[in-house]
């Protein structure tokens, strides 16, 4: 399989008032596409700071983000809002779902970016919801749903467009163990049934044993 | 469209801030919609004035007089059709403390002014009445209506500028051809008036306040009010001519510290409005700055989120002043009810709605600026990590 994500020798700092704090170093990383892969590392080893810079809502100080085929750290922020709307589908640990929207026009809510009809959205959207195992729950609102139900609508939304990749950030992390199962099960489901690429990053190595490959990141270098 | 049920949904969310945001906004629009009709109002006997008409007053101040003998001289002037003249007569009518007891009384040349002042109208029967009595007099529909006078019924008046006991039959009432025409004047014959100087008053006699001279051609104005005032000058009473409109607007100077007070308030309210809805914009937009950036994160480009913010500000801005519009109409014909004397004419309410519609759409998108370029700049993960 060719590789879906080429992080090559990234370096990423933050400054905080006049004193450069380094997050990532000198990091080199290649996913082949249809992997799935755990990042996992203690809080503060640049976990997330990694993932944002896959997911192009971050950018590295110096190095390179290849992610399919497009060099991510060249492109303007409108030029990567639609390359983000057309390869990137995000899971967040709080779901993030918009709270004054049913289930249905949450996962709805990338497809009115895309040339759609209102036919099409509805079946694209029922398709998500039905892989997610929501399809009775359609216009229930988030507050309605449990935190595993509003994960599912949440992953229903990353995959409604068809992304090139999933990136999850401690997509467990606000739920129970049975929740976090569902959950879990559902991206291993995605992963082999639907080939979906997928990076999650956990502290949970019960979940990360889901991914067929974990690496671990410590002090912005990767192990 | 698409976005439609996303920005009514976040209109909403809040419903009590939401509810008093347009309500204050409803008020202020009100306000300042009826500050525009007052001042509208002032200006429409100007907007009204008709562009084929001089008046010709005393060239030192309107107050001053002109003879009746100028009446045949200005007949002569090249380019003049018809003269006519009339004199403020003042008065006092019941309880003078009382708004509605002022309406403009005036002595005219009673056989031509209505044809010069074709928008008053007058039924033939009752000015051939009107012709025939000298006490007679044509009172305006609104002064009618309010004071119940009805034909043959007599109106007794005090002088002030003309001292003496007055009264005047009705013996006509006028309409105004269209909605811009004052109808609440009383209007009687200049030789009853002349009479009684005559015989109380002699050195005020043979004199009127003003003439009203109707041009062939409208385009040939300046020059017969140039050729009139060459006329009498280095007269008695020398003259300055003037269109309708330049006459008018000299009654408006008078007033035109009030007017621009209440101008400048009037604006002042806009500015209220907007410091208010832009705080409740710029409150929500920072409560929503993870939302917004997880809308990035899906592809939602600046103008996709700006046009979310403009929409929710706008909504609210929009539906306020729809209130504020409804409302305000109503209300400046009950104040005009009230005060027919005070406000003749009201303004068309079309441009009422124009300017408040206008001052709602202009608070609905200055509002929205801010948050929404502070929205748009934003980077994706310092919105993500925002706390509320």
């Amino acid at each position: 399989m060719p590789d879906i994500v080429e992080v090559q020798n990234v370096y990423k700092a933050y400054k905080r008032d006049s004193i450069e704090i380094p997050v990532l170093e000198n990091i080199t990383l290649s996913i082949p596409e249809g992997e799935f892969l755990a990042l996992m590392g203690p809080s503060g080893s640049g976990k997330t700071t990694l993932l944002n810079l896959i997911a192009g809502i971050d950018r590295p100080t110096r190095g390179s983000v290849k992610v399919a085929g497009d060099e991510v750290t060249t492109l303007s922020e409108s030029r990567l809002a639609e390359w983000r709307s057309r390869h990137i589908g995000l899971i967040f640990q709080f779901y993030n779902l918009m709270p004054v929207l049913t289930a249905f026009e949450n996962v709805e809510l990338p497809l009115l970016l895309a040339p759609l009809s209102k036919k099409q959205r509805k079946e694209h959207v029922d398709t998500a919801l039905n892989i997610v195992g929501l399809s009775d729950r359609t216009s229930h609102y988030p507050r309605q749903l449990s935190g595993g139900q509003q994960q599912r609508v949440a992953i229903a939304r990353a995959i409604v467009a068809d992304p090139t990749i999933l990136l999850a950030d401690e997509p467990t992390g606000d739920l129970d163990r049975k929740s976090a199962s569902d959950v879990l099960s559902l991206m291993e489901q995605l992963n082999k049934d639907f080939k979906k690429t997928i990076i999650m990053v956990t502290h949970d190595p019960h979940a990360a044993e889901s991914a067929h490959v974990i690496r671990h990141l410590d002090k912005g270098e990767l192990q | 469209m698409k976005f439609f049920r996303l920005i009514l949904r976040n209109t909403l969310r809040h419903k009590l801030r939401t509810s008093l945001t347009i309500l204050g906004i409803a008020i202020a629009i009100l306000a300042f919609a009826l500050l525009r009709m007052v001042v509208g109002a002032f200006y429409a006997g100007v907007d009204t004035a008709a562009v084929d008409r001089l008046v010709v007053r005393h060239a030192v101040s309107f107050i001053f007089s002109l003879p009746i003998s100028y009446m045949d001289k200005l007949k002569t002037v090249p380019g003049v059709e018809d003269v006519t003249f009339a004199s403020w007569f003042g008065g006092v009518y019941k309880d003078p403390t009382k708004f509605e007891n002022f309406f403009a009384r005036l002595a005219v040349k009673p056989d031509n002014f209505f044809k010069v002042y074709t928008e008053f109208q007058v039924p033939p029967d009752q000015f051939q009445a009107f012709l025939k009595e000298r006490n007679a007099a044509i009172v305006g529909k609104e002064t009618a209506k309010k004071h119940n006078l009805k034909i043959g019924d007599t109106v007794s008046m005090k002088g002030d500028i003309y001292p003496g006991n007055w009264d005047f039959v009705v013996r006509g009432i006028y309409k105004g051809r269209d909605r811009s025409v004052d109808e609440t004047a009383l209007i009687f014959n200049w030789n009853y008036l002349n009479e009684q100087l005559q015989r109380d008053f002699p050195a005020r006699a043979n004199k009127i306040g003003w003439y009203v001279v109707k041009v062939h051609n409208m385009n040939e104005s300046a020059q017969i009010s140039a050729r009139i005032d060459s006329f009498f000058k280095n007269s008695a009473a020398e003259t300055k001519t003037e269109t309708e409109k330049a006459f008018n607007q000299s009654f408006i100077s008078m007033y035109s510290s009030i007017i621009t007070a209440m101008n400048f308030i009037s604006f002042v309210i806009v500015g209220i409005i907007l410091l208010v809805l832009a705080n409740t914009i710029a409150m929500t937009a920072r409560e929503r700055t993870t939302e917004y950036a997880v809308l990035k994160t899906l592809g939602f480009k600046a103008r996709h989120l700006t046009g979310l913010i403009s929409g929710e500000s706008l909504m609210i801005s929009m539906l306020g002043g729809a209130i504020g519009l409804f409302f305000a109409i109503p209300i400046a014909k009950g104040f005009q009810t009230a005060f027919p004397t005070l406000f003749p004419i009201l303004p068309d309410p079309k441009w009422t709605i124009i300017w408040g519609s206008l001052a709602a759409f202009a608070v609905g998108i200055l509002s929205a600026l801010f948050p929404a370029i502070t929205v748009s700049r934003m980077r994706i993960v310092d919105g993500l990590r925002h706390i509320d």
